[in-house]
């Protein structure tokens, strides 16, 4: 249902993107990137907000589910995240003749926050399976969250922009059409991701048991004629 | 196709090759899943069989 959502959403993102929208004055058709790189950035900001209120639910019941909840919301925040900064360098090379400008706080701010988030994985599994690899995944997750009102309010607080301002605090600055077309692409990419992140904890929860069962198999064997005689 | 249209491709592509990929990684793990489990089923016949 959710991923059949997500396709009909994504679908139709699209099409009033690419038809119905209409072309900004100043950018031109390369402006309809728009639809496509904000809502895939703040699907990477929901990603990474999901995993820090998975792992302070877990830091706060001690329930270990939560910790593979996190690992994956991560894991989806980490690949939309991938997705945001190459969308943002094509957009930039053909609005600012560059592929990257250092000097836009927003754009730095956000490749540190890639970069905190792809360092996760190599604190993860520099540590042995079990409670401690899941405080400290947990407390690291939740640390990486503070840096997505920075990113976010970087951008307002730079005196020397050129990264565009579209939402301020007169509402969007764009039309109802554009606004309208946003909406449905940003509904579409939230609709994938998490359809994304249901398929991938289904995955990791199945490799899980089947590790799990394999030990079991492994190691007890001479419990299995006693359960034969149980069914018979 | 303008320089403009190219970009605006390019970035689409990017976004809706990377599902695509997703798709494929996610089906290599589903049959690697179910490889693991007929092997576990296949070794659990063995051990419930007389002798295993």
């Amino acid at each position: 249902m959710l991923s059949c959502a997500a396709a009909v959403l994504v679908l139709l993102g699209l099409g009033l993107a690419l038809l119905w929208a209409p072309e900004d004055a100043d950018q031109g058709i390369s402006q309809k990137i728009f639809y496509v790189h904000v809502p895939v950035a703040l699907t990477a900001y929901a990603g990474f907000g999901w995993a820090a209120w998975k792992a302070l639910r877990l830091l706060w019941t001690g329930d270990e589910r939560y910790d593979l909840e996190s690992y994956t919301a991560v894991h989806i925040g980490t690949i939309f995240g991938v997705l945001t900064l190459v969308t943002g360098s094509i957009w930039a090379k053909v609005s600012w003749g560059v592929w990257w400008s250092w000097s836009e706080r927003q754009l730095v701010l956000f490749l540190i926050l890639f970069l905190f988030y792809s360092a996760y994985f190599m604190l993860r599994y520099s540590l042995d399976p079990g409670p401690r690899r899941q405080r400290s995944s947990a407390v690291y997750a939740l640390f990486g969250v503070v840096l997505i009102p920075i990113s976010f309010l970087a951008i307002r607080l730079a005196e020397d922009l050129i990264h565009p301002v579209v939402f301020t605090r007169e509402g969007p600055q764009m039309s109802d059409s554009m606004f309208a077309t946003f909406c449905v692409c940003l509904a579409g990419m939230l609709a994938l991701a998490a359809a994304l992140y249901r398929v991938e904890l289904t995955g990791k929860r199945i490799d899980e048991r089947i590790r799990e069962l394999r030990e079991l198999l492994a190691t007890e064997p001479a419990r299995q004629p006693v359960l034969t005689e149980v069914r018979s | 196709m303008s320089t403009g249209e190219k970009y605006l491709a390019a970035a689409y592509l990017v976004v809706f090759g990377a599902v695509l990929l997703y798709l494929v990684i996610i089906s290599l793990k589903v049959t690697r899943l179910e490889r693991d489990l007929a092997e576990l089923t296949e070794l659990a016949r063995r051990q419930r069989a007389p002798g295993g």
